[in-house]
């Protein structure tokens, strides 16, 4: 990441949404609570604003996903936005075409906003460092670095259900190594000023110095969910492990998999979070996640709301900047 | 600016309440326009007397503008709690001026459903209409010039002023 590039407009709205790092409490205060207005939106007989009519939004997955891809698009579509889905694996990257060609082209038809994820850490904001200032760029996800639309709906999520963030403890459960879900969220959930922040991993899945991340780490479950409100698990990235990093599946079901005996030991109303897709009987039991302390299919239906929100924030004010 | 007198806050709702009385054997259902229309309506919801409870629209994700200006960042959620299918709706407004946020509000109710009649009243209707937008019922009529701005402040007590914007 050299060249600087700024998320925000010259007045200090945001441009692009490319990660939480940098991102001020009251810029995700003004997300939250916008995406509050939007559920409404889903709960109406025409489930549509006029907000985005006219844009042309384009999902730009070179990584597979069906959640985040599918959400952005009901976001984009409740926001009247024309959306198109490309999948650039199967098209023309396979042909030796790079992967800003492949932006610039698909700009060159007067697109207004990418919505990006990629394997490669950085690709989001590679690509908004090489776009005309009308268009925005929406991080779905970039390798390892940032899932920011994910960790937004998680904190919107979490503030549902448990509003006053001081007073509340978080434990990140999983393969934190290889999540960039996991830095998104220690980022948003520091930056609203919750009281803990926990990260739960055996010490092959956590990054070195995790703690300068303003994280406190645990290797033991029934240390680390002690007096916890809220459990975030985390997906077992196997395809992104390279060497053993863990001993067995079974033995790592045993050590940290989130069964009704290990939840015991957080506070008594605790949520259990999971950004999906799950891998039941690895990382959480059955009986958990779907279970009465279960916010999985929540998360869901909240991302819809929360993307609206993030695009119809980036977006704002976008025709001005054409001119010039 | 001599010229320009506002009338006591109590006496324009005393009138707009007098006004709508002949609308209520329809049984209409009031919906007020955030912020200041929403403070107008409840004054008026409560001296009509009005059995469903009041509504209120926020217009944020309908203004015709919304991609010249950024998004506004205390945005409201709308409250119908009421079915406006083939109800007779008072929209209220604090003040009449573009006719822009008139029209957004109509585009929103539509989007709820398919209410049978619209009337529009307003406690100050001023000059610069831009659209064919005119009120049904008017608390009070200003003529102002481009650099004035009325405005109300509120929710309590309920202020008129007039403004004037620097040049």
């Amino acid at each position: 990441m050299t060249a600087p590039i700024s998320q925000f407009n010259d007045d200090g709205t945001l441009h692009h949404f490319l990660t939480i790092e940098g991102l001020g409490r009251e810029t995700l205060i003004q997300i939250l609570d916008t995406a509050e207005s939007f559920i409404d939106v889903g709960h109406r007989e025409i489930k549509k604003v006029p907000l985005l009519r006219g844009k042309t939004v384009v999902n730009l997955f070179f990584e597979s996903s069906t959640r985040t891809r599918t959400t952005f698009e009901i976001a984009a579509k409740r926001l009247s936005a024309d959306v198109i889905n490309l999948n650039p694996l199967r098209l023309s990257t396979s042909k030796g075409e790079t992967v800003l060609d492949t932006v610039k082209n698909l700009e060159a038809m007067h697109t207004d906003l990418f919505v990006v994820r990629h394997s490669y850490s950085g690709a989001a904001l590679l690509i908004a460092q090489h776009m005309p200032q009308h268009v925005s760029i929406v991080n779905a996800g970039d390798g390892r670095h940032a899932h920011p639309t994910q960790a937004m709906l998680d904190v919107f999520t979490i503030r549902q259900h448990r509003p006053d963030f001081q007073n509340l403890r978080v434990a990140i459960v999983g393969d934190i190594l290889h999540s960039r879900v996991a830095r998104s969220q220690i980022h948003a959930l520091n930056t609203l000023g919750v009281a803990e922040v926990r990260v739960i991993a055996p010490k092959t899945l956590l990054p070195t110095e995790v703690e300068r991340l303003g994280v406190r780490p645990y290797h033991d479950m029934q240390q680390g969910l002690q007096d916890i409100d809220v459990v975030i698990m985390l997906r077992l990235q196997l395809e992104r492990m390279q060497g053993s990093l863990i001993a067995s599946e079974q033995e790592y079901f045993n050590l940290y998999g989130l069964t009704n005996d290990k939840l015991a030991h957080a506070a008594e109303d605790v949520l259990v979070m999971h950004p999906g897709p799950i891998n039941r009987g690895l990382e959480i039991d059955s009986d958990v996640a779907d279970g009465p302390h279960s916010l999985i299919l929540s998360q869901v239906t909240n991302g819809i709301a929360v993307r609206m929100s993030i695009m119809a924030i980036v977006m704002g004010g976008q025709s001005t900047r054409r001119e010039d | 600016m001599s010229q320009i007198r506002l009338q006591n806050i109590e006496d324009l709702l005393q009138v707009m309440s007098t006004a709508l009385g002949r609308y209520l054997e329809r049984t209409p259902l009031m919906i007020g326009i955030h912020t200041g229309g929403t403070w107008v309506a409840k004054h008026l919801h409560a001296s009509l007397g009005l059995s469903d409870v009041l509504g209120s629209l926020d217009i944020t994700f309908y203004r015709d503008d919304f991609t010249r200006i950024a998004m506004n960042p205390q945005v409201k959620t709308s409250q119908l709690p009421v079915n406006i299918d083939d109800r007779h709706i008072i929209l209220v407004d604090d003040v009449l001026h573009t006719g822009r946020t008139t029209r957004a509000a109509m585009n929103v109710l539509f989007d709820y459903g398919r209410p049978k009649s619209i009337v529009l009243a307003v406690l100050v209707e001023r000059d610069g209409r831009e659209l064919p937008i005119q009120p049904d019922i008017v608390g009070q009529r200003l003529r102002l010039g481009d650099h004035q701005h009325v405005k109300l402040f509120g929710p309590e007590p309920l202020r008129l002023d007039i403004l004037e914007k620097p040049v």
